[in-house]
């Protein structure tokens, strides 16, 4: 394919398709709930909306409360980049870059709480503590998810890493990475996208000072992590080397539709959790990609 | 127990001559309430009467044990009286109102500042209790809140995540029914009366009836008695219904969430069925009631009821079966029972203390004769036994109502009322669906109000919540204060 057209293609990817994803889960838990449900489109029309309306600023904050929202995006952006997409490849690869979308998500999350601490508010204070605490956990399972992958296939480029499939530790290794994902991108049972209780929030509060662009880059970002992750855990389970390229398209983008499917129905008939009991699962999401690690590490010797 | 009590015994919903209610100084009366109290009474009202420049105190207590109501009243005085907070803590919003109210100190009060007192546009609340130190941070939630409620203002005083102290000013609703309610009744009264708490516009308009009828030394017809005590069943299941599916909201579990928020709306059309009023205003009226359940009515209103009952037993099952629920209810801001005794707990937050307490069942008033309603109570005094009791009255109330509709009474539901005796006392109260409503009033020579004095259960349990907090996660906050389910409006006044 011509590079420029395969240019093209991820940037319509990770730009216009990611916002589906929030809008498919609320209609999968409107379906599950017998209600009709915001359109699936609802984030767009957010989206256009936020971009067209001016910045509301606290007295408190810095001009790095603006700016590291975008920064947060580019950092989520270069990480979406990194990871390839099926037939359409990846936007940059060399060795080493899995390391990178690990720090440039790490990277977001900084600029994330550092932004909410710029308003002085205790609220977003507490979101902020919350996000970086559990982060620690959920890191160190992505971090086995990782490891595995590369023990498996021998490198540590994402392109090699997730064509093939991992074989024996696919079961712990999806499991693995859909807790990761749910707990990195805040959904229930870790955190609840739709409450409106501010004690309650972990990522909610930190954007609740943000208004306009800003807010539409958090909210924009906030999808494209949700895809990256679902493209990530599709990817490293199913083998997509040995498929045509229109094949392996539909192969992805089914079994990301299926991810989100699943979080819409976790969201539908699970309650979120008390914090004290979020390290416990997210323990498990750790264990379950450490015993990939060994399966992967182990598991092919005679 | 009551028998022997120097206070003027009377039953719920009657009036006593003024004259018969025991006076005594101030101190003798202080020290007359604290016994009652530390044997086993409970406070459910004392307020200051003024006369002149000087006040009387007049409480209001209530042997529960007995079917009981005990009066009694301090003489005029100005200055201090001591405060019985120290020794009996369900006193201490009493007598911080007395003290905003009548200018006359508690002496010893722990805490005393103002209930409602405005200070310029917003109420004068401040001077919060806080916790020193380096690792202690304060969180300040409202008056303005995220999500469509009521203004109030709470302040955490937080370890990390671990609440230490909560203490919660309200006031921000205070629209001075109290006051306009003075040299009444007026043609707005009633109208007042349903919009104390807008939620509980029968039990307050109920009461207020009661009230009426006891000063004219009269009753409703037995028609209107039958008629008032649906509608406050299904005003209990409407709302019980709405704050179990806000409950299941909070905790993120949407089948019963949705569910309940329609259910709900289903038992708000039965009282628009009944009166044609969602929230049942115009349906109570000092003599009777203003609508009639023609049998037709009753016969669609008995199975649409149905349907929302399995409907909502229904719901209610999806969250006992989801084991993600009860973790998050069980073991959680937990109030004990000494401590729902000592802050006068009422309602359902008092049941689900093991408490029995329940005006329906202890002091019988209308149709409550009758008809007697089964008390729920779960021990426990966490987030869960709350739902708990909750769910347990629907079922009950249910049952109840589906009772009444079997036995409808013939006659008259609206009869002519005298005028209002002078110089008489009356209280009523009334089992609304968060607990005991408890109306006062005391008429002039000529049968106006002189003091009419309104106590929402809200007043006895926003304490509760406070204590619920203490050693409990910050994040569980909205749990455990929609477990309680309190009113602003109705504690503002």
């Amino acid at each position: 394919m011509i590079p420029i057209l395969q240019l093209l293609l991820r940037l319509g990817c990770w730009l216009l398709l990611a916002p589906l994803l929030p809008g498919i889960i609320n209609k999968v838990k409107a379906w599950v709930a017998g209600r009709r449900g915001p359109p699936v489109l609802q984030l767009y029309y957010d989206l256009a909306k936020l971009w067209k309306k001016g910045v509301v600023m606290s007295t408190l904050a810095s001009p790095a409360f603006v700016m590291l929202p975008a920064v947060a995006w580019v950092a989520v952006f270069g990480a979406a980049m990194l990871v390839p997409l099926g037939p359409a490849g990846a936007g940059l690869s060399f060795r080493g870059d899995a390391l990178l979308m690990l720090y440039l998500l790490a990277l977001a999350r900084f600029c994330t709480a550092w932004a909410a601490m710029e308003t002085g508010s205790a609220f977003e204070g507490m979101g902020a503590v919350r996000e970086v605490s559990y982060a620690v956990l959920a890191e160190a399972a992505m971090v086995a998810a990782v490891l595995s992958l590369s023990v498996q296939t021998g490198s540590i480029s994402l392109v090699t890493m997730l064509a093939p499939s991992v074989g024996a530790c696919a079961g712990l290794l999806a499991a693995g990475l859909f807790i990761v994902l749910l707990a990195e991108n805040c959904r229930v049972p870790f955190d609840d996208p739709n409450t409106h209780l501010e004690l309650t929030m972990i990522h909610e509060v930190m954007v609740l000072d943000h208004s306009g662009p800003p807010l539409a880059a958090i909210l924009h970002g906030a999808a494209m992590k949700l895809l990256l992750f679902a493209v990530v855990l599709a990817q490293a389970v199913l083998p997509m080397d040995h498929l045509r390229p229109l094949g392996a398209a539909g192969l992805l983008a089914g079994s990301v539709l299926l991810v989100t499917v699943a979080v819409g129905l976790v969201e539908s008939l699970l309650a979120r959790f008390a914090f004290r009991r979020v390290p416990l699962l997210l323990t498990t999401a750790f264990l379950l990609c450490l015993f990939a690690l060994l399966v992967a590490w182990k598991g092919g010797m005679p | 127990m009551s028998a022997s009590t120097p206070f003027a015994l009377m039953a719920n919903a009657t009036s006593l001559p003024w004259a018969e209610v025991p006076a005594w100084p101030v101190v003798d009366f202080v020290r007359a309430t604290g016994i009652e109290l530390a044997r086993g009474a409970r406070l459910c009202s004392l307020f200051g009467v003024p006369e002149g420049d000087a006040v009387q105190l007049v409480a209001v207590l209530a042997f529960d044990a007995d079917s009981t109501l005990a009066v009694g009243r301090s003489r005029t005085f100005t200055g201090t009286f001591p405060s019985l907070t120290a020794t009996h803590p369900q006193a201490h919003l009493f007598e911080r109102e007395v003290w905003e109210q009548h200018q006359v100190m508690p002496e010893g009060h722990p805490w005393l500042k103002p209930v409602r007192l405005t200070n310029g546009d917003a109420p004068a609340n401040g001077g919060f209790f806080r916790v020193d130190g380096g690792e202690i941070h304060e969180v300040a939630v409202g008056p303005v809140h995220a999500g469509i409620i009521e203004p109030g203002h709470f302040r955490f005083q937080c370890a990390g995540e671990d609440v230490l102290h909560l203490e919660i000013a309200l006031g921000y609703q205070h629209r001075g029914i109290e006051e306009a309610l003075i040299g009444g009744p007026h043609r707005a009264t009633l109208i007042q009366m349903e919009t104390i708490a807008g939620d509980t516009s029968i039990a307050h308009a109920t009461a207020y009836a009661g009230l009426m009828e006891a000063l004219a030394e009269s009753e409703a017809p037995l028609r209107a008695q039958w008629l008032r005590a649906i509608a406050l069943e299904l005003e209990r299941l409407a709302n019980h219904t709405g704050d179990i599916g806000a409950l299941a909201g909070d905790v993120a579990f949407l089948p019963t969430a949705a569910a309940c928020g329609k259910i709900r709306g289903d038992f708000l059309n039965l009282t628009a069925l009944l009166c044609g009023n969602r929230f049942g205003r115009g349906l109570v009226r000092p003599g009777g009631c203003c609508h009639d359940l023609e049998p037709a009515r009753a016969a669609q209103l008995l199975e649409r009821l149905t349907t929302a009952l399995a409907d909502t037993e229904q719901a209610v099952a999806w969250m006992w079966d989801a084991a993600s629920v009860r973790a998050r209810f069980e073991n959680v801001g937990i109030v004990h029972p000494a401590q729902a005794i000592g802050i006068g707990l009422v309602g359902p937050a008092a049941r689900a203390c093991g408490l029995v307490r329940d005006v329906r069942y202890d002091h019988p008033a209308g149709w409550h004769r009758f008809g007697q309603a089964p008390v729920a109570v779960w021990p426990g005094g966490d987030v869960f036994a709350r739902t708990r009791v909750r769910s347990l009255e629907i079922r009950r109330s249910g049952e109840l109502l589906r009772e009444h509709l079997a036995t409808p009474v013939e006659g008259e539901v609206r009869g002519d009322l005298a005028a209002p005796a002078p110089d008489t006392l009356a209280v009523s109260l009334v089992e609304g669906w968060r607990g005991e409503a408890c109306h006062v009033a005391l008429t002039d020579a000529t049968g106006r109000f002189r003091r009419y004095k309104i106590t929402d259960p809200s007043f006895h349990n926003w304490m509760g919540l406070a204590l619920a907090l203490r050693g409990t996660a910050i994040s569980d906050f909205p749990i455990c204060n929609k477990s309680f389910g309190l009113s602003y409006c109705g504690f503002d006044l």
